[in-house]
């Protein structure tokens, strides 16, 4: 990874020498081993700072919606996982192409002090969705995933209709309603989101009901369903370790079983299987019918 | 000083005649919680999850009722806190913080609902055996070896060495099955505490310049921008603060009247202190400033010189970009004491 990082870091300085780039989009180094933080770089000085590595684990996609307004144009670190969120986010013409170059980061899997991320463990794909060029190894191409990324979904299936509710019971109360998981959401990418909105009448910035239990957690996963590329870092920022992604997994797994094989932000078609209709699709009875307990 | 036998202790809590908050686990996290026999106590974990300030002052809470009678509005205020309590095992940093909210709190006009709660509350502190990585409390004049409690614990592997400071405290550990023990034993513990302190990467900061003589300076500094870049904005930190006392007042329609609560609100958020000509901390540069800055300038510059800081390290645990209150102290300090 320290070769990929001098590769990457020398790329940059000189993209931002000839004029290509107007600043880099990347990480720096914090007061420890593992507190790796997201970082802005604007010349070949500030560049000395930068890190690309083991603890580079945050999706950088979500601040390309600040960073595409500014002038000029953008180089954007982005891991293998993370094209998959800029790509979709282009197919949702939140983002445009051209005010960006993208450096494709080889991955070997990100950690943090306790070891890898819960998301790494569910590697998707080594391959880039999206990239100017690309920067990696032999070593970073090499498949990583040690889980099957639906594990965690089949085991809530198994549950009784009961059992299940009370497992997301249990995991929702503990919910402070601090909004990491829809702020760092690539997909949560609204101006002003209804829960911020004094005006909308449900506002809500405490909990102070049992909403966040029963609600606001499956209105955000049906909300950014066809959309969610499973980043994980929902679960990965989420300071109460509620295990929000198996949400959006469920949501995956059901479209890929009710509508084929699906992954947001993959191909360059930009209907997807929730914004298309073939009359091949399921029924919606089919789908109540199956989630009968 | 006094002591107790190790295998004597959930037997001790359990014998508390009042509820007992202590840090119990909860799933993968350790919270202050109600405590009851078969809870996995977690006495051991410095900088837990969730801090003694739910108690004091929760979350949410309802504050009063009003009801439409006829012509008339009936209103009914919530009752205040009226029974007595114990909340065990608190460490230096989180009781320094709680002094914290006293000054918030406890100032004319007194909060009511928080004068109650922590007039009926009896403290347990724990002095920290194993300080962790990320604490900096003695920066902020908290001494991990001795907190400022009605109680205090000093853990002794086979042993808890214990002593009253206050009436309150004088009171509950009177049932307390005890024997006479040495004070020097105590004073090595404290000995060896501030060794382990010492040797923690941000034990010594350096906190010149943090204070209302250099207000504007520290406000207008350029580097806020660049620091508060990678922020989400979420409120992860402040939830997580043991000194965070911000909240928000609210109404709802119950449908025959109004609830009003209050509940934590975050100056990370962009709705927080909204007013009528729009929002006075336009982006997250103003908003980030104004979490650290309150911490550092403005409170002890209004405080006689106490910082809304206790060193605790859960902004450190917590944050999912990493950001954290010694990344600015170090950014916007005069260098690090360390040096």
């Amino acid at each position: 990874m320290q070769e990929i990082m001098n590769r990457m870091k020398a790329r940059a300085i000189a993209l931002l020498a000839d004029g290509t780039v107007s600043r880099v989009m990347g990480w720096e180094k914090g007061e420890g081993e593992y507190d790796w933080s997201p970082a802005l770089f604007e010349n070949a000085e500030e560049m000395e700072a930068f890190v690309y590595g083991d603890y580079a684990g945050a999706n950088l996609s979500k601040y390309c919606l600040k960073l595409g307004k500014l002038e000029g144009k953008t180089l954007v670190i982005l891991k293998p996982c993370d094209t998959l969120s800029f790509k979709q986010l282009i197919h949702e013409h939140r983002l445009e192409r051209e005010k960006f170059y993208i450096i494709g980061a080889g991955c070997t899997g990100m950690k943090d002090e306790k070891g890898a991320l819960l998301k790494c463990n569910a590697c998707k794909s080594k391959e880039f969705a999206i990239y100017d060029e690309i920067i990696d190894s032999e070593e970073s191409r090499k498949p990583t995933g040690v889980m099957d990324r639906m594990a965690g979904v089949a085991d809530l299936e198994q549950m009784t209709a009961q059992e299940r509710y009370d497992f997301w019971q249990g995991e929702l109360s503990r919910c402070i309603r601090c909004n990491a998981c829809r702020n760092v959401c690539p997909a949560c990418t609204c101006i002003k989101c209804v829960f911020d909105n004094p005006a909308s009448g449900v506002q809500s910035k405490a909990p102070v009901t049992s909403f966040e239990e029963n609600m606001f957690h499956i209105i955000r996963a049906y909300h950014v369903a066809g959309r969610c590329t499973d980043c994980g870092e929902c679960s990965r920022v989420c300071p109460q370790n509620i295990p929000l992604h198996l949400l959006n997994r469920k949501l995956i797994k059901d479209m890929n079983e009710l509508y084929g094989e699906y992954q947001a932000g993959e191909g360059d078609e930009e209907r997807t299987p929730l914004t298309s209709y073939t009359k091949e699709d399921a029924e919606p009875g089919i789908v109540h019918e199956r989630g009968r307990a | 000083m006094r002591k107790f036998a190790a295998d004597q202790l959930t037997k001790i809590i359990s014998s508390i005649s009042t509820p007992v908050y202590a840090p119990v686990e909860d799933g993968s996290m350790v919270v202050y919680d109600r405590y009851e026999d078969g809870m996995t106590l977690r006495l051991d974990k410095v900088g837990t999850d969730k801090t003694p300030k739910d108690i004091l002052f929760p979350q949410w809470e309802n504050l009063m009722h009003f009801r439409m009678e006829g012509k008339t509005i009936q209103l009914t205020e919530e009752e205040r806190a009226k029974e007595d309590y114990v909340i065990f095992g608190v460490r230096a940093c989180d009781i320094q913080a709680i002094k914290v909210l006293d000054r918030v709190f406890l100032a004319d006009p007194i909060d009511t609902y928080y004068a109650a709660r922590r007039e009926h509350g009896t403290i347990v502190g724990l002095a920290c055996g194993e300080p962790a990585k990320s604490c900096f409390c003695k920066n902020f004049g908290v001494d991990p070896a001795k907190p400022d409690a009605d109680v205090v614990l000093w853990p002794a592997g086979d042993c808890w060495y214990c002593e009253a400071y206050t009436d309150k405290g004088r009171a509950l550990m009177e049932s307390w099955p005890t024997e006479a023990a040495d004070e020097a034993a105590v004073e090595t513990i404290k000995a060896e505490i501030a060794v382990k302190y010492d040797a923690l990467p941000f034990a010594k900061l350096n906190l010149n310049g943090f204070d209302g003589d250099h207000l504007m300076e520290k406000f207008d500094s350029p580097k806020w921008k660049k620091l508060s870049m990678p922020c989400l904005g979420c409120g992860s930190c402040t939830f997580a603060c043991p000194t965070c006392q911000c909240y928000d007042i609210r109404d709802y329609d119950t449908g025959n009247g109004i609830q009003r609560y209050r509940c934590w609100d975050s100056c990370m958020y962009s709705d927080f202190t909204l007013m009528a000509h729009g929002t006075n901390r336009p982006t997250q540069v103003e908003r980030y400033r104004q979490r650290f800055m309150h911490k550092l300038v403005y409170f002890p510059s209004r405080n006689d010189g106490m910082y809304s800081c206790v060193g605790c390290g859960r902004c450190i645990e917590k944050c999912p970009m990493n950001l954290n209150i010694v990344k600015v102290i170090k950014a916007l300090g005069e260098g690090d004491s360390n040096d």
